[in-house]
């Protein structure tokens, strides 16, 4: 039987209630969101925390709004609101496209947006949509709030920016009008992490790639993305063989480890077709074809 | 810790440690063996029970974390004596061999038909892609969820079944 070891708990009523009890607890205090990351870590001692703050019950968290030219996502929502979202629907498509393969219906009704980021596991489909839009995380700490750029969000395989004592509280992604957007995913099974996933964005403006973002996960990206691959594709008009040749700069600055899920050579092909596949449906897109 | 949660309806009081899980706080605590305990990572889907509403894997929650709220397990689907459809149509389509999954598939079903009254099968089959069953390949699972959702008015009693 796998039960997590002795633990605190206190659950939040506000953002400043929870930064209070984080602070009350100390260093080993761990927020917990959805925890379907952080319980099974807690049951197999990967995770040790004194104490559990919970911040389901902070409404002010939850939910998709627009706010000028950005749409904001609170960190609690969850899984399933973000697949739901009609904001997030109409503006990025790649949104939908990554929830419907992030694990079951079951563990989208309490895993959170929020706690995906922190868990900042490499294959994180979230992470990977985050970094493609070029998004920003708004974290909040004792001293106040600061805007970080999702590029520079993860310090590593389950490092984050966030702070002891720190509560990523949003996540923002800059509106653009007539972009298109895709995700792609291969996974062994329903409701698995990726072998190699490919989200990206693209703007197609009087013929040419004016804008476009790539990210991925699982392949070994740094932060999640691919500026080698944008490079390769902005300002070229989105054909055939200029979409492979971004994909093909894509695929070369990742580096995928071997592991149970594969071995690199096929993540790396993984990396180049999912990404061609994602750019093609998203240069349509924003085309309006 | 002292926790307060209605289940079926009931409500129910203990003082239990912050780290035990939803479902061994369901399965010991109140002593209510219909929801099984399976994988334990949050995989099998065995332990699915409804928090105020929403069908969630039970050994991925604290207990601590229902207080207050409002729980719903495998013995509460059916009504006055009355099994609700999808245990009919379980019954009706040999939708279980071992039954170790079959409340987690059941309240995971209960909860699609409640919110899509006519799925197709990709979309009952999606639905129940958090809960694994290892006997049946399926078929019998979502013909099981088809004839439920022909059939909302189950009559059976649980008396006969």
């Amino acid at each position: 039987m796998q039960t997590p070891a002795p633990v605190d708990y206190a659950k939040a009523t506000s953002v400043a209630d929870a930064l209070a009890k984080l602070a009350e607890h100390g260093e080993e205090a761990r927020v917990v969101a959805g925890g379907h990351s952080l319980l099974p870590m807690m049951k197999l001692r990967l995770a040790r925390p004194d104490a559990l703050i919970d911040i389901n019950d902070i409404p002010e968290l939850a939910g998709v709004r627009i706010e000028g030219d950005e749409i904001v996502v609170g960190a609690m929502t969850r899984h399933r609101d973000v697949l739901d979202s009609a904001v997030l629907a109409e503006h990025y498509p790649i949104f939908r496209e990554a929830e419907r393969v992030i694990a079951d219906p079951l563990v989208r009704n309490r895993g959170t947006i929020g706690g995906s980021m922190c868990q900042a596991d490499p294959a994180s489909d979230l992470s990977a949509v985050g970094s493609a839009l070029k998004g920003t995380a708004v974290v909040v700490g004792p001293g106040g709030s600061r805007t970080v750029a999702l590029r520079g969000f993860h310090q590593g395989p389950y490092e984050t920016v966030v702070g002891p004592g720190e509560i990523l509280t949003e996540l923002r992604y800059p509106i653009r009008p007539g972009a298109g957007s895709a995700y792609e995913k291969v996974e062994r099974r329903a409701g698995d992490w990726g072998v190699a996933t490919s989200g990206v964005y693209v703007v197609v403006s009087g013929g040419v790639v004016t804008d476009c973002g790539i990210g991925l996960a699982a392949v070994g990206a740094d932060h999640y993305c691919s500026p080698e691959g944008e490079a390769a594709l902005i300002g070229k008009e989105p054909t055939e063989e200029n979409l492979a040749a971004a994909a093909a700069a894509t695929a070369a600055s990742c580096s995928p480890n071997a592991d149970q899920r594969g071995p690199a050579d096929y993540k790396s092909h993984l990396a180049h077709e999912l990404t061609l596949r994602a750019l093609r449906r998203a240069a349509r897109a924003s085309q309006g074809a | 810790m002292q926790v307060n949660v209605t289940v079926n309806g009931v409500e129910h009081a203990a003082d239990i440690e912050p780290r035990l899980l939803l479902v061994h706080f369901i399965r010991d605590e109140l002593q209510m063996r219909g929801t099984h305990w399976g994988c334990d990572t949050s995989n099998c889907g065995a332990c699915t029970v409804w928090v105020d509403d929403e069908p969630v894997k039970s050994c991925t929650m604290l207990a601590v974390q229902a207080h207050g709220k409002s729980i719903a397990t495998v013995e509460g689907l059916a009504k006055g004596g009355v099994l609700d459809p999808v245990q009919q149509g379980f019954m009706e389509c040999h939708g279980l061999q071992c039954g170790y999954c079959t409340p987690g598939m059941m309240m995971c079903a209960r909860a699609l038909l409640d919110r899509n009254p006519h799925p197709s099968e990709e979309e009952i089959r999606e639905g129940i892609s958090g809960n694994i069953c290892r006997c049946t390949g399926y078929k019998n699972i979502v013909a099981a969820i088809q004839w439920a959702a022909e059939n909302p008015a189950a009559t059976v009693s649980e008396v006969t079944a």
